[in-house]
């Protein structure tokens, strides 16, 4: 970990710049929110390529299927809430079911978002797109892996929801570190136990286990950016080394990653799995960082349920 | 061709059309007749006059794109389809049947010719006003065609797109909105009220136009005028009965999504033939 704290939504609007500049078909949508979610960056240099919808999510969504028609790469990009849940219908019937090749993005996941309260913490997304046939879902950890993650969409063909969050992470990944649609990423490998995560909640992970560390337990981090189609392979393969299987996510533990493992985990290699997620209630307001705590989900909480569960 | 010839031609086309729809459906034993006959002529205008496209080649570029964002008038939308040579006329025997490619509302992935699945209303708009810019990005020539059912015009998105297109100017979009003046749970202005439904239009900045919609002469001078139109998107209001054509039928919400048994497909067979 470098530890250099950026918001992922950076890496986003980054490759969408190198996108603009590399594909002529790609498009970028947004609903009014293109300085938060740094869309007006591809705006600037390529104003014939973005399309502001003004507030109006499924008319947003039904321009993009459109446009997909037509062999361009739509970017649809606004919050995750209004996106997932207003447009859902869209997503579902235009988009998926038609198998069109547009991309959803979802900024502002998770209880991170703060101050804003529940009603702009996407807590549901992940599980919203995940059952949608047809669909890819990624959830990168830091701004380096959106990046990457914004580049391998574009070339994938079919519908995708990216997954973004508001708040600066640190950075867990490099330059470096490969990254590839629907193969797990191995963060740090230990004895002791897994954590398998997905996000930028990656980033208190990373930092719960070097604090485990210290207590001499070691745990294997495993990164799930690709949540559907997931790597099963990789789940399997750890959940028969390791006895204590832990699942991080800043989402809520009805269908996100804890539940597409769970049931993964059922059906091939039954284990019980201990879930690090947001219970069945919606977020509020506060300082991110004091709600991930409140949550359970800071590295401190992390921590103490590893210990409490070794 | 004379133009009376022309619709002469379009006229016995309908007939052919409106034929066919109904024994599919009969077939099937559901779907729905009401809102299939009400476009019947303005989706026969459309096919066989109006619209450029290759039906041995469904993937041409410069084709003419029709959304039928009405989903539910699937079976208008296969009979067209298959009488203009997009798939053999016997797979209309097996409308809503399991393993068929015709759905009950279309799916694009299994039928040549249909742009984007439907069935979901209120959004058809939507993606007819994005294909059209993305065409005027890529500055394509083709134009893009949708019809809307009157009722759902209850949604919002069609306000949001209606909206959009129109701040946008894409003058190649055509709407035609068919104005059948019925939904499922009875008179759309006793529903959610629609009127004035043309000065809605003008005031999201659109170019109107009130046809009768089984009328020949008048749907192909609204579309001629449609060649003329520059800087606003278009939108047709053709007034329409739904069920025209067969008299049981006709003004009829409880036949907007039941089918005929056996002796009604012969009436109304014998009906069309007069």
């Amino acid at each position: 970990m470098n530890n250099e704290i950026v918001p992922i939504r950076d890496g986003y609007g980054k490759a969408l710049l190198k996108l603009g500049v590399e594909n002529e078909n790609v498009i970028v949508l947004d609903a009014d929110l293109s300085s938060s979610t740094r869309t007006n960056w591809f705006a600037e240099k390529f104003q014939q390529r973005f399309v502001d919808v003004g507030i109006a999510e499924q008319n947003m969504v039904g321009i993009a299927a459109g446009m997909s028609l037509n062999n361009k790469i739509p970017f649809v990009t606004t919050y995750g809430v209004f996106v997932c849940g207003r447009a859902f219908d869209q997503i579902r019937n235009t988009v998926c079911y038609s198998h069109l090749n547009v991309k959803i993005v979802g900024s502002h996941g998770g209880i991170s978002v703060g101050p804003d309260g529940g009603s702009h913490q996407a807590i549901e997304d992940i599980s919203l797109m995940r059952t949608l046939p047809n669909m890819t879902v990624v959830v990168p950890c830091d701004h380096i892996q959106a990046y990457k993650a914004t580049l391998a969409i574009a070339d994938h063909k079919g519908p995708v929801y990216l997954r973004l969050a508001r708040e600066a992470t640190k950075t867990i990944t490099t330059e470096q570190d490969e990254f590839q649609l629907g193969k797990a990423q191995i963060i740090t490998e230990g004895e002791d136990c897994v954590i398998f995560f997905a996000g930028t909640i990656g980033a208190e992970v990373v930092q719960a286990t070097e604090l485990l560390r210290k207590d001499k337990i070691s745990p294997t981090v495993i990164n799930l950016h690709t949540i559907k189609p997931l790597d099963t392979e990789v789940i399997i393969k750890y959940a028969k080394r390791f006895d204590k299987i832990f699942v991080v996510e800043e989402h809520l533990k009805i269908g996100g990653l804890g539940a597409a493992i769970s049931q993964t985990l059922t059906e091939f290699y039954p284990r019980k799995i201990i879930h690090i997620g947001i219970d069945d209630r919606f977020g509020e307001s506060g300082d991110p960082h004091v709600l991930l705590d409140a949550f359970g989900l800071s590295a401190a909480r992390i921590m103490d349920k590893v210990l409490q569960s070794i | 061709m004379g133009n009376k010839l022309k619709i002469r031609k379009l006229e016995e086309k309908s007939v052919q059309i409106r034929k066919n729809l109904l024994k599919m459906i009969e077939k099937a034993g559901s779907g729905h007749p009401g809102g299939s006959l009400s476009a019947t002529d303005i989706g026969t205008a459309l096919f066989f006059s109006e619209m450029n496209y290759k039906s041995q080649n469904p993937e041409w570029k410069k084709r003419d794109r029709f959304i039928l964002s009405k989903g539910h008038a699937a079976p208008l939308l296969y009979t067209l389809l298959a009488s203009a040579g997009y798939f053999s006329p016997s797979k209309l025997n097996n409308l809503r049947k399991y393993k068929s490619i015709l759905q009950g509302h279309p799916a694009s992935y299994l039928v040549p010719g249909v742009e984007v699945s439907t069935g979901s209303l209120g959004q058809g708009l939507s993606i007819a006003a994005g294909i059209a810019l993305s065409a005027k990005i890529d500055k394509h020539q083709y134009r893009v065609f949708t019809l809307l059912g009157d009722g759902e015009l209850n949604e919002g998105q069609i306000w949001e797109a209606a909206m959009f297109a129109g701040h946008k100017k894409l003058d190649n979009l055509c709407a035609i909105v068919d104005r059948n003046r019925l939904q499922i749970d009875g008179d759309t202005e006793k529903v959610m009220a629609l009127e004035p439904l043309e000065k809605k239009w003008q005031s999201f900045n659109w170019n109107t136009i009130c046809i009768d919609g089984h009328d020949f002469n008048e749907i192909l001078s609204a579309l001629e005028q449609f060649k003329l139109n520059s800087n606003k998107p278009f939108v047709i209001i053709a007034k329409t009965v739904k069920g025209k054509g067969v008299s049981f039928m006709e003004n009829e919400a409880g036949w907007h999504g039941k089918a005929p048994n056996q002796e009604q497909l012969k009436i109304a067979l014998n009906e069309l033939d007069r």
